[in-house]
């Protein structure tokens, strides 16, 4: 039967469909995906994190006909994948790090191409942590190099294997262990931190793309795209994370939708510098619906609305929506 | 130990840690009740059937449906549709046309000429049916699937009952009853028409049966008494109705009144205007949010041209003319006389104000309770006479044909198990799927597929179909806005969104299970479930 890819049941945006072709379908819908990232993890419940990466790696398995190298940094992504001697990885894996990764997998690569192996294909992962902040520099010299590595930070927006501390991807107002909730403006400060996808950008790199667990059509699709890539390659995935947000475990994904309904999180694709596309919203919400459910947000709206720090919120949202073109 | 430097630990799979244990709460996978279903009259499995004609098995999809109602191409003409007012699609964009799939798949039945799977071995039990409308079709199509021989003895010359001598045939065009009957008939069913039951211990010992189940309809017209001239034509609505299916169309004149407020005083106008009133006018003594009619049937009827007068009364009718009083609603809502009266010209007068049954069979049975004009029955359709059954417009209930098919099957199930000298127990029915339990981020916005409407000007003067059907490419994307609410669709949501990979999945139409070894409880699947088919429960130990 000829099923168009814009199904009327559930359109294209659940995991697959019995009534889909199966090559219309999402790779996590295949009971051949690889589980790169396979049971007994040690994430916690609802954990976010683990989700992106299966998604993302099991994507990238399949672009490469599973001829790929993960290099991983220091992170919970580590931490609870892989306590030695057991691990969840499925995959070549490799772990040396907390801020090198980038430079490993720049190593890893340049080791394939001298032993003449072109089929494989590297991969460097961490948290923001790793990425953002202690890794930034390898980063930055990865892109600079135009090394042929696609770079994937799982953004959980704080260093939450050690006890949840702001690292420069905290978003403004967030509670973290180190920017408390107390005095005149509780949280983390407003004005600091880095957008790395836009710093990647300037690089002026082939591939730099956002995504996020609570779409995974995209993330697949961004993956695909970016192995098909060669040269340094950037992908900045949306993972929440229920024990640092003070989110439920069952609204992972939720939160991370409402994160791009809101335009807080603009999904957007960029080649050399330049934004090529981006992924509409469909139902916009207000930044509220968004940060509600999370209690590193609550001194927000509780003794009072903070309306000041809300609308300042807002207006960041709506820049996004503007600057990305993010509603039609 | 042969071992790389560094390492004194053999590597190890993560398997080895069963996650599954830091559970506090555990997903089950469950089959909800949809709206629909819930809601059906006939109990039809909707979300079931829907669920075969999504994938383009339009006969799984039929033979599922005729599982419980054997007229899917009547029911998807007549049937009022109560399911598309529950249906929970109608909070996401509008409620899925279920009705259009439905008769879509009677007609396809029929064209392709398809037969219901062959009965069970006999049993040597025999059931009597008294009347061949919709409730004594049903049962007798249930009770002949279940082994039993049947005999349906009719009054009237023709099966279908009210389907056949009170729907207009712009509603249910008769080839259609027809192709239905017969293929009840075909499984083996005895049909006698044109003999009237006089009395029902009679005809059972006559003809040795073993049960009975009665349904002869209520066909005698209600009067009211309404003071009236030697030349007044006065008419009842059901004699009309009656008589459209005989050889002499019913002089009703060029300005015809209806009195009354329900589905047949609108047939009947709709009928007139047909036959070439130029003026039918419905009197009815409350207002149109109070009028029993459905909403559709009185639009339709107001496009053809036929007029409402609302709160009026007739209080007399003279030759050519009636005089009209005008009412108010007081506070409870009860029309009261405001004595002021008008004249409204009408060669012809209808009344439409309801139907009594003819309960005369029952003369000699003891044991029955009939009041209001009504047999009393239990809960299994029994009367007060064991093994004598009794369903449609002769017991208290809403008079529509879905609701005299519902009768028709529960009667039989109750009816096969009293003739095996058990007690019927119906299966437990799980909790409604509401639409709180939905997902519907999911659903992509498909807004419903009208049915095409005929041109007003040619229905005015013809009695062809009004409604049209829906063709194949049409009833499949019908089909599948269906949200399968409490009932999993195969979506591999569950599959896709465990960051544990706990979820099994077991392939096409063997949905999927849970590995409760490394399953933490996080609930996402449950979350992102779109239809709601999967619960969270408390661990007990």
């Amino acid at each position: 039967m000829n099923s168009p890819v814009k199904f009327y049941q559930t359109g294209t945006f659940t995991v697959g469909n019995r009534l889909l072709d199966a090559d219309l379908r999402s790779v996590q819908s295949a009971t051949t995906r690889t589980n790169s990232l396979n049971s007994g993890h040690r994430a916690c419940q609802g954990c976010g994190e683990a989700l992106g990466a299966r998604y993302a790696i099991d994507a990238a398995m399949r672009a490469t006909s599973s001829q790929l190298v993960a290099v991983n940094a220091t992170g919970c992504l580590e931490v609870f994948s892989t306590p030695y001697p057991e691990t969840s990885w499925q995959i070549a894996w490799i772990h040396s790090l907390f801020g090198n990764a980038a430079a490993v997998a720049s190593g890893v690569a340049a080791a394939m191409r001298v032993q003449g192996r072109h089929d494989v294909r590297v991969i460097a992962q961490g948290g923001d942590g790793g990425t953002t902040d202690i890794g930034f520099g390898c980063l930055s010299g990865m892109f600079e190099r135009n090394d042929d590595v696609l770079y994937i930070c799982y953004d959980n927006e704080a260093y939450m294997n050690t006890g949840v501390q702001r690292s420069s991807a905290t978003p403004p107002a967030a509670r973290t262990a180190t920017t408390p909730a107390v005095g005149p403006h509780p949280g983390n400060v407003a004005g600091t931190g880095k957008n790395v996808p836009l710093i990647a950008m300037a690089h002026g790199i082939p591939y730099v793309a956002t995504a996020s667990v609570a779409n995974l059509r995209d993330l697949e699709d961004k993956v695909t795209r970016a192995m098909g890539i060669h040269g340094a390659r950037y992908i900045h995935i949306h993972v929440p994370c229920p024990l640092g947000w003070g989110s439920a475990p069952a609204d992972t994904i939720k939160v991370a939708r409402l994160a791009v309904e809101s335009g807080l999180f603009p999904l957007f694709e960029a080649e050399y510098g330049e934004v090529t596309a981006a992924t509409k919203i469909r139902q916009r919400v207000p930044v509220d619906e968004y940060l509600e459910l999370q209690k590193r947000f609550a001194h927000l709206f509780a003794p009072q609305r903070d309306d000041a720090r809300l609308a300042a919120i807002q207006a960041t949202a709506d820049r996004n929506v503007a600057r990305f073109g993010l509603v039609d | 130990m042969d071992k790389p430097f560094a390492i004194t630990l053999d590597v190890g799979s993560s398997l080895a840690n069963r996650t599954g244990s830091w559970r506090t709460m555990r997903p089950v996978y469950v089959d909800r009740l949809p709206p629909c279903n819930a809601t059906c009259p006939a109990g039809e499995n909707i979300q079931g059937w829907l669920y075969h004609a999504e994938s383009g098995d339009y006969e799984a999809a039929w033979r599922m449906l005729v599982r419980d109602n054997p007229l899917p191409a009547i029911m998807g003409r007549v049937c009022y549709h109560p399911c598309e007012s529950v249906c929970n699609r109608g909070r996401v964009d509008e409620s899925v046309g279920i009705n259009a799939v439905e008769r879509f798949l009677g007609d396809e039945a029929i064209a392709r000429g398809w037969a219901f799977d062959a009965p069970a071995p006999a049993t040597g039990k025999r059931a009597l049916v008294v009347g061949a409308g919709p409730a004594g079709l049903s049962a007798a199509y249930h009770l002949r699937r279940l082994g039993h021989a049947v005999t349906i003895v009719e009054a009237g010359p023709l099966a279908g009952g009210m389907m056949r001598f009170g729907i207009p045939q712009y509603r249910l065009p008769r080839d259609v009853l027809d192709a239905e009957v017969a293929r009840i008939l075909a499984l083996g069913v005895e049909l006698r028409l044109g003999e009237k039951v006089a009395d029902l211990r009679e005809t059972m010992a006559a003809g040795a049966f073993d049960a009975a189940f009665l349904a002869v309809g209520a066909h005698i017209g209600k009067r009211a008494y309404i003071p009236a001239g030697d030349s007044s034509r006065v008419l009842d609505a059901v004699s009309v109705l009656r008589s459209m299916e005989g050889e002499e169309r019913p002089m009703l004149g060029r300005r015809v009144v209806v009195y009354g407020g329900g589905n047949t005083a609108i047939d009947v106008a709709r009928t007139a205007r047909r036959l070439g009133a130029t003026e039918a006018i419905v009197v009815y003594r409350r207002t149109r949010e109070k009028m029993p009619a459905h909403d559709f049937e009185v639009e339709e009827a107001l496009h053809e041209g036929v007029m409402m007068k609302w709160l009026s009364t007739v209080k007399h009718a003279g030759e050519g003319r009636l005089m009209i009083e005008k009412m108010a609603l007081d506070d409870q809502g009860f029309p009261q006389p405001t004595g002021e009266y008008e004249e409204l010209e009408a060669d012809s007068l209808v009344l439409a104000l309801g139907q009594d049954a003819d309960l005369g069979l029952l003369g000699s049975v003891p044991g029955l309770d009939v009041a209001d004009g009504f047999v009393g029955v239990d809960a299994g359709m029994m009367t007060g006479h064991p093994g004598i059954f009794a369903g449609g417009d002769m017991v208290s209930s809403e008079r529509t044909v879905t609701v005299a098919v519902g009768h028709g099957k529960k009667a039989a199930r109750h009816l096969d198990a009293w003739l095996r000298g058990a007690a019927y127990a119906a299966p437990p029915k799980p909790e409604v799927a509401a639409f709180d339990r939905l997902n519907t981020w999911y659903y992509a916005d498909a807004p419903k597929t009208v049915q095409p409407v005929l041109d007003v000007i040619r229905r005015q003067s013809t009695f062809e179909e009004v409604l049209g059907g829906l063709d194949e490419s049409n009833a499949l994307f019908e089909a599948r806005r269906c949200l399968s609410c409490g009932n999993c669709f195969e979506c591999d949501n569950c599959y896709g969104v465990c960051p544990d990979n706990a979820v099994i999945k077991l392939g096409t139409g063997q949905r999927f299970r849970f590995n409760y070894d490394y399953c933490k409880g996080c609930g996402i699947c449950a979350t992102e479930c779109p239809c709601g088919a999967i619960r969270m429960e408390p661990e007990t130990t």
